[in-house]
């Protein structure tokens, strides 16, 4: 199980008080991933959510004729998971540890337990993890700019 | 052409410490950077300009083609008359510059505009944001802070690019990565084969840094939109505005705040920038086609 404090280092949790921090820590424990380690793969039924405390953690694809593409990556302060919340509650990309990673892994079924019977919980959870998605989809508008391209190819 | 005849061209006898005329320097360095960047070292055929500030540009010139503003991005520390530009090829100027070999004579003039102001910020944390080429024009401010390295506390360069063919100072890159308090994280936008780095936008390992706000002074170079979504990440941890500090960029033609070509609403960005703070700014990027 891992700390109330360890949980307040994310902004994920920055709405929640320190009681509701202190139930979501009951879900919650440490982990570590060896380089090369697949978190989850594409497809399959996804379960489990992980802050992530140190390292790189890729998300990937595969693509024919590429191998496996790399999208994404994730390092420290970073949420990743969060097809567990919303059906068809299947993992888009695949996730695989690039290093040695540490993270607070989130046990989703008792956490989804705790946000269905507590909306006070649930809500500020949910916000929580919006702004995290919006975040995300800022970034990938930012690049999809491709503002470093050159002049000549516009 | 010649170097007498360059000289001719762009300097007419005893003309060289004049502002307008370009200044003679023959191309001693050449480096491709990027399958479309080149850095030039050049050297002064004869008296040389003036000592230059980091974020400052010259005006460089190849006779017959054409002239038009380039950052200066070699060391501000080395005195010996030398200019380094890193130049990317994206018109008929900058391709014949680009083209330029060494022993080549190409003209140049200044060094004009405002500088990053490095001396305001010791004693702070430095957050250095560069975005494709605008790596260039803030590696004076690493090798500047990099020579009084007492001077400041953190060092921190966030850098992004395309793909990692196209990062700028591969080389120097790795060296600094390696270099004990030098803080250097690097992303790119667009997945590549060979890069077991980070992928994403530059935004994102500026938002995980964890800052002193009251401490950090933060000099952002690249495309205006990348320039304006790495200070709202600043400001959003609490960084000041007025310690934001970008390089902004417009047509410029004069150098001198004469002809009016790089206005930014009431700024004119050869004389009052390139390098302004963000608080002065802010509201001006906001406006569309200013």
């Amino acid at each position: 199980m891992s700390s109330s404090e360890e949980l307040a280092g994310f902004a994920l949790f920055d709405r929640l008080t320190a009681a509701q921090r202190a139930l979501v820590a009951e879900a919650a424990r440490e982990v570590t991933f060896t380089a090369g380690t697949r978190l989850f793969d594409e497809g399959q039924l996804a379960s489990g959510c992980w802050l992530i405390r140190a390292g790189q953690v890729a998300l990937e694809t595969a693509v024919p004729g590429r191998g496996q593409v790399v999208v994404h990556t994730l390092g420290p302060g970073d949420v990743l998971g969060w097809s567990w919340l919303v059906p068809p509650h299947r993992w888009h990309f695949s996730a695989t540890a690039t290093g040695l990673v540490r993270a607070i892994q989130l046990e989703t079924t008792q956490l989804l337990a705790l946000a269905d019977g507590d909306p006070a919980l649930g809500y500020p959870l949910a916000l929580g993890l919006f702004e995290v998605l919006l975040g995300r989809l800022q970034n990938t508008r930012s690049r999809l700019l491709d503002l470093y391209g050159s002049p000549r190819e516009r | 052409m010649s170097a007498d005849a360059v000289s001719a061209a762009v300097a007419p006898a005893g003309a060289g410490g004049e502002t307008m005329l370009p200044v003679p320097h023959r191309v001693t360095g050449r480096l491709e950077e990027t399958r479309d960047s080149v850095t030039l070292r050049l050297e002064p055929c004869g008296a040389a300009l003036p000592p230059f500030a980091a974020g400052q540009f010259t005006m460089l010139c190849r006779p017959g083609v054409g002239e038009i503003a380039i950052s200066i991005s070699g060391d501000p520390t080395v005195a010996d008359g030398s200019l380094t530009h890193t130049i990317r090829d994206v018109g008929a100027v900058s391709r014949a510059l680009c083209q330029a070999q060494p022993g080549d004579v190409i003209g140049a003039r200044g060094p004009y505009g405002t500088s990053w102001g490095l001396d305001t910020a010791v004693g702070r944390d430095l957050v250095i944001v560069a975005g494709g080429v605008g790596l260039a024009p803030v590696r004076p401010i690493l090798l500047g802070a990099l020579a009084a390295r007492d001077a400041y506390r953190r060092i921190v360069l966030v850098a992004g690019a395309r793909s990692p063919a196209e990062l700028l100072f591969r080389e120097q890159l790795a060296q600094w990565t390696s270099l004990p308090g030098v803080e250097v994280e690097l992303t790119i936008d667009q997945p590549a084969a060979d890069w077991d780095g980070a992928v994403g936008f530059v935004t994102e390992p500026l938002a995980r840094l964890t800052l002193d706000p009251r401490q950090t002074i933060a000099f952002i170079c690249g495309p205006e939109p990348m320039m304006r979504f790495s200070a709202s990440v600043l400001l959003g941890q609490g960084v000041a505005a007025g310690d934001i500090r970008v390089s902004l960029e417009r047509n410029m033609k004069c150098g001198v705040g004469l002809c009016g070509h790089c206005q930014l609403g009431p700024l004119l960005l050869c004389r009052d920038g390139p390098v302004l703070d963000y608080a002065r700014v802010q509201s001006l990027l906001d406006v569309r086609e200013l």
